[in-house]
């Protein structure tokens, strides 16, 4: 049935989004996460990298709440300092792609002509390739290793960011605004960054929210597989990788780094849930 | 026409409807009552967001699934409110149908025109294969369908829009009902177009016998086309009679404003710009009369208390307290 | 138009695509830094070894001729040697390929047994308790990365309980499905719960759908709404739906492949990249590429089969 209905008075928005329980709780997790990631040292018991071989593998205890790893280093202390590498993970794996995506994606969409032609076909050969074999691609040639990993993450994430904001740019386009920011003669600099950008960003920014939950997932299983993060690092595809062997005598290695994933990766997308609710047009 | 010494054939009685969002009481339709005889022709009006709509949804049936439908919808002695889905079943399509506004948007796309008609036909009627095609070829025909025997296997894409909502009135139509809940039926339309789906409507309501609930937003239209006249506003009728009465001497303000802003040779959807404001939103109702933050002959009592629609003159119900006396309504 | 003509317009269409998929995967090795010939050489190679690698992967020629020969070759189904296991790489792939397609169409048989039934309950039941409980319950799958899900149900099922086996992936149909079950089911909870979440919507949009109203309006009895109307045209939304979930869902399969060592294509481009073996990880990235554009034109055809819009255009 038809929504024109109902138009909800406009400055109870932030009150009404906050009403959701969804998206308290993805704030929540994500601040205490960000809160971790800058001060870990403060959240955790522990020397994330003191070795111990008196206490090797030892089961969750009240000194050890996560339990002890093969060389006997606390693992609440290491999935905390992990915190710093994947909240990381997070925002630099994605903010490049996102700047360079906007960027081109604005300029395709707003001149059109050859170059959003050789545009449409680049997306579609990389849209050919499973995102994760192309990226893995890339990190074996570039060799394993975080910052290679980010470069090869963006080299392929910023075609998603682009695409996303030229279908946006080219909406926008149909809007009376921009045709009369050209007709008033103003420069197509202006017209692209001061009106179309700002109106045509919403949908971005919400996408933005998902790829950093799906950077941290796919920072995690590159760290497992060998390609992220290396060892000693604390990162918790590593941490898990680290516990695999051990899985029926020492569980907790793998659990917990496990949980910390799954619980960011909620955060992440029940935020940007909440924030596609808030930003999106009514009416 | 003349239909005073006829009895109505729908009456519809203190009906509401309330949608939820967001944990808040939408109420989308008030206290809504009117009546419909055979072989009228009602007309329901307002701007987008009063209610007309929902109103007709709620007669049949399928506002229920999003929100609360209270109330009476009295039909051949029953009350359509009251019924279970399965009983209303053999109501809906049968003896009361309804047309949508989007013939673009109403027929499934991945069908045939022929399927879709034939599957009303054999919900409703006991006709064999053979008859019941024959029946539809008859209804496409009737509804001017050039070669309708061969435009059944087609899909509804493989239409005009105009063709398409030719199509809608056939599948509604195909079962004989009685009474014709007509939503925006012209507006998706071109206007050369729009009279002659109008002039269709009109003339199969009649050789039928079918009364029809015509909500539109045109006057225009309901000048033309209707025999009696309901003007809703933020979910209510504020007015409501026979058509020539109200719109020589309309009792309510906003039936006034409505009047004055009737486009003269404009294209259709043009906003009704003479009424300033936009109405309420539905969870933001004012306390006193709706229509009070938009009036210009508000006073003192409209701002506490809700009017009543009540009689001034024998057939005609208006609610306002101060209505408007001498207004030269004269539709273009 | 006839489905041929229609598959051979595809067909034409794809060639830029595939030619840029080309140019992409020939930059990535060229490009990028690191040489190749000293990777493949190892570390205690002398200068000249390296050099005769170079010239006989044909590092020496120039850029554009070198890319001609790449084309070529892989025209004519020549994708060079593999390094690693020391035969033609178009042989190692044609021995690992009916693996990872055999659990790839598991993987989708399983999610859409999942994500399908599912996201109809939760479409049906919106804003109420079931909807909800599916809703909460796929988005925390949907933060699960597949090699967590495949450790925890390999340690579980197949460690513990000792319900299914540890790895490997028999030899008749009957024991691949047993032996593919827990891979399968892996990247199937995590696809299922990216489709479930928009399947819901597309099977929303279609409930409200005007001729949905329509429909129901005409009192067609509610099997009728709901089989002919509403699911027909979900199944559009659904088909393409899993088309372009292909991508994530070969991306999982390469995770899956290597938690629970089943010797298929994502395994051996992990151990090709360890090895850098350089002309295997190309020739798999191409039969990737191949793979995941085959479904698409699947995906397609399907659409234009389904759809009579599509048919006539």
């Amino acid at each position: 049935m038809s929504d024109a209905v109902f138009t909800p008075s406009q400055p109870s928005r932030i009150r009404l989004a906050l009403r959701k329980p969804g998206f308290v709780v993805g704030i929540l997790i994500i601040g205490f996460s960000v809160m971790l990631a800058l001060f870990p040292g403060i959240f955790a018991p522990y020397d994330p990298n003191a070795i111990d071989y008196l206490a090797v593998r030892q089961p969750p205890s009240w000194t050890h709440p996560f339990g002890t790893d093969l060389l006997g280093r606390d693992s609440l202390s290491r999935v905390i300092w992990a915190y710093q590498v994947n909240m990381q993970m997070a925002v630099l794996a994605t903010v490049f792609a996102l700047v360079i995506g906007v960027v081109v994606g604005a300029l395709v969409g707003y001149y059109r002509g050859i170059a959003d032609l050789i545009f449409g076909r680049v997306v579609d050969a990389v849209i050919t390739f499973p995102f994760l074999v192309l990226v893995i691609a890339v990190v074996a040639v570039l060799g394993p290793g975080l910052i290679n990993m980010y470069i090869a993450i963006t080299l392929v994430g910023w075609v998603y960011y682009a695409r996303l904001m030229r279908a946006e740019v080219i909406a926008q386009m149909g809007n009376d605004y921009a045709a009369a920011g050209i007709v008033m003669g103003y420069s197509d600099r202006r017209i692209i960054f001061r009106h179309l950008l700002p109106n045509a960003i919403t949908p971005v920014i919400v996408y933005w929210m998902t790829d950093m939950a799906l950077a941290i997932l796919l920072g995690s299983s590159l760290g497992y597989l060998g390609l992220g993060a290396q060892p000693p690092q604390s990162e918790w595809g590593v941490l898990i990788a680290e516990g695999r062997n051990f899985i029926s005598t020492a569980w907790w290695l793998s659990l917990m780094p496990g949980i910390a994933i799954v619980l960011t990766g909620l955060g992440f997308s029940l935020l940007g849930d909440g924030l596609a609710d808030l930003l999106r047009p009514r009416g | 026409m003349s239909m005073e010494d006829q009895k109505p054939i729908l009456e519809v009685n203190e009906l509401n409807t309330t949608f939820h969002r967001n944990g808040r009481a939408l109420p989308a339709v008030r206290d809504v009552s009117f009546s419909v005889a055979r072989g009228e022709v009602l007309g329901l009006v307002g701007e987008s967001g009063s209610g007309k709509s929902v109103t007709l949804r709620s007669i049949i049936g399928l506002a229920r699934r999003y929100g609360d439908v209270t109330g009476q919808v009295r039909w051949k002695g029953s009350d359509l409110v009251a019924m279970p889905d399965r009983v209303l079943r053999h109501k809906q399509g049968r003896e009361i149908a309804m047309i949508f506004q989007e013939p673009m948007t109403s027929l499934n796309p991945l069908l045939t025109v022929g399927l879709q008609l034939e599957e009303s036909l054999r919900a409703h009627t006991d006709l064999q294969r053979k008859a019941r095609h024959d029946r539809a070829v008859e209804m496409l025909d009737l509804v001017g369908i050039p070669s309708a025997a061969q435009r059944l296997k087609d899909y509804p894409h493989q239409f005009s829009g105009g063709m398409r909502q030719r199509v809608m009135i056939a599948i509604a139509l195909a079962a004989n009902p009685k009474l014709l809940l007509a939503d925006e039926p012209t507006t998706a339309l071109d206007v050369t177009i729009q009279a002659q789906i109008l002039d269709l409507i009109l003339r199969l309501a009649q050789d039928m016998d079918m009364g029809v609930v015509l909500v539109t937003h045109d006057l225009g239209v309901v000048a033309q086309t209707c025999d009696n006249l309901a003007v809703m506003y933020a979910g209510r009728i504020v007015e409501q009679g026979p058509v020539r009465d109200v719109l020589r001497a309309p009792g309510h303000p906003y039936t006034v404003g409505l009047m004055r802003s009737v486009p003269e040779n404009l294209p259709p959807r043009t906003p009704l710009s003479s009424v300033p404001g936009v109405p309420p939103s539905l969870d933001a109702l004012p306390t006193g009369c709706v229509f009070a933050p938009r009036c210009s002959s508000c006073i003192e009592p409209c701002l506490q208390d809700r009017p009543a629609l009540t009689l001034i003159t024998d057939r005609r119900q208006v609610a306002c307290f101060n209505p408007v006396t001498n207004a030269k309504g004269n539709v273009a | 138009m006839s489905s041929l003509t229609y598959i051979f317009k595809r067909l034409l269409m794809m060639i830029p695509t595939f030619f840029l998929v080309m140019i992409i995967i020939f930059l990535l090795v060229r490009l990028l830094p690191g040489d190749p010939a000293i990777a493949m050489a190892g570390d205690r190679a002398s200068d000249a070894d390296i050099q005769a690698i170079r010239e006989r992967l044909g590092l020496t020629e120039p850029m554009l001729v070198q890319f001609w020969l790449f084309l070529s070759n892989t025209v004519q189904g020549d994708l060079g040697q593999s390094i690693l296991m020391r035969t033609d790489v178009i042989d190692v792939i044609a021995d690992r390929l009916p693996i990872t397609v055999f659990l790839t169409i598991y993987s989708v048989a399983l999610s859409l047994l999942i994500a399908g039934p599912l996201a109809f309950v939760a479409a049906l039941n919106r804003g109420r308790w079931p909807d909800a409980v599916i809703r909460t319950v796929f988005q925390i799958g949907l933060s699960m990365p597949v090699f967590y899900i495949g450790l925890v149900l390999l340690t579980f099922l197949a460690a513990q309980l000792r319900l299914f086996p540890v790895g490997g992936y028999g030899d008749t149909f009957g024991e691949r499905l047993y032996h593919l079950f827990l891979p399968s089911i892996t990247v199937a909870l995590y696809t299922s719960a990216i489709i479930m979440r928009n399947l819901r919507s597309a099977v929303i949009e279609v409930l409200d759908a005007e001729y949905v109203q329509f429909a129901r309006a005409k009192g067609l009895p509610s099997r009728l709404v709901l089989g002919r109307h509403v699911l027909r045209n979900a199944l559009i939304s659904t088909v393409t739906l899993l088309g372009l979930s292909i991508g994530n869902l070969m991306s999982g399969t390469l995770v899956t492949e290597t938690v629970f060592a089943v010797p298929g294509m994502g395994r051996l481009m992990l151990e090709a990249i360890f090895a850098r073996d350089y002309p295997l990880i190309q020739g798999l990235t191409l039969t990737f590429a191949i793979l995941v554009s085959f479904v698409f034109l699947m995906t397609d055809l399907f659409q234009s089969r389904l759809d009579p819009r599509m048919r006539l255009q």
